[in-house]
């Protein structure tokens, strides 16, 4: 079983790293692009005997915890089995 | 009173904070490391700049989960006096001791440089040598120091006189042009609403000699230490 954790920075929180990788992108003639903000993608393996509930929890806690951090920072778990 | 300064995997300005305390303060300082949690023999602890676990995930977040923390997060509630310099003030913020975050640098780059900061209060154990309004020039030196809060979090930091320095110009006008990091409204380092706890960026254990181009951080330490020797001719 397998976590996947999503971090994004919340709206209005500038996103200096964002914005450059917009910029260079225009440079190579992707003109249509409004905007681009960049995030952190976890992959976690978990232990495949648990039940997905439990699973969805410790990712989750992780998630909220360690992973993101809750004054600048939003997350998104999905379990895949 | 005694000093002590946290290493992390990772810590690489805690021999100059060890060395201006006792050289320049001229106290006993102990090193303590990350795993030690005793912290009951010290009046202030240090924690100090560097790359804590390489700042991998963000910078400070993962020193928070150090055994030392814990102690810190006591040590702090118990009134104890804690500076955390540059990584020091992002491990603070990453462990809740301090309101808000350090994200990159508005301009991406790394930035080592002099600046110049404004004593916004001398109402702290870490500033109450300085006079209102002055202007230090003490160097930085990080990538991450773009200090951010809510509007909520940034109205108590006014309201409760919490913005300890800020970034400003030769003449102590807190510019935009004088903002090396793109910090909200200057910040450069604030204190705790207890007053006990400080983070910054500037290293001011950077500045304490005229041979390293400036000796302004010196005053810093030396409010520290004439906090704590008041503290111990009233007990």
């Amino acid at each position: 079983m397998k976590a996947k954790v999503y971090v994004t920075l919340k709206p209005g929180v500038l996103d200096p790293q964002g914005k450059a990788i917009q910029h260079a992108v225009g440079l190579l003639g992707f003109d249509r692009i409004a905007d681009i903000r960049q995030g952190k993608y976890f992959e976690i393996a978990l232990d495949g005997a648990l039940n997905e509930d439990v699973a969805r929890e410790a990712a989750t806690k992780l998630a909220r915890e360690v992973l993101s951090n809750p004054v600048i920072e939003d997350y998104r778990v999905e379990i895949e089995n | 009173m005694k000093f002590g300064v946290i290493v992390f995997p990772g810590s690489n300005c805690d021999h100059d904070a060890y060395h201006v305390i006792s050289k320049h303060v001229g106290q006993p300082v102990d090193f303590i490391w990350h795993r030690e949690t005793d912290l009951s023999s010290y009046d202030a602890v240090i924690i100090p700049g560097g790359f804590s676990y390489g700042d991998y995930l963000r910078a400070g977040a993962l020193a928070r989960f150090s055994p030392v923390m814990n102690s810190v997060k006591e040590f702090a509630a118990r009134g104890g006096l804690v500076l955390g310099i540059c990584n020091g003030f992002q491990i603070l913020c990453e462990a809740g001791l301090l309101p808000g975050a350090l994200i990159r640098n508005r301009d991406l780059h790394f930035i080592c440089e002099h600046i110049n900061v404004r004593v916004e209060t001398t109402e702290t154990p870490f500033t109450n040598q300085l006079k209102g309004g002055s202007v230090l020039r003490i160097p930085i030196a990080h990538a991450e120091g773009n200090y951010v809060c809510d509007d909520a979090t940034y109205d108590e930091l006014g309201r409760n006189d919490l913005i300890v320095l800020r970034y400003c110009n030769e003449r102590g006008e807190a510019t935009l042009e004088s903002n090396p990091n793109g910090s909200r409204a200057n910040i450069a380092g604030i204190c705790n609403r207890e007053r006990n706890v400080f983070g910054l960026m500037p290293h001011p254990e950077r500045a304490c000699e005229d041979l390293l181009g400036s000796a302004d951080g010196r005053d810093i330490f030396r409010s520290l230490a004439a906090t704590l020797a008041a503290h111990a001719s009233a007990s």
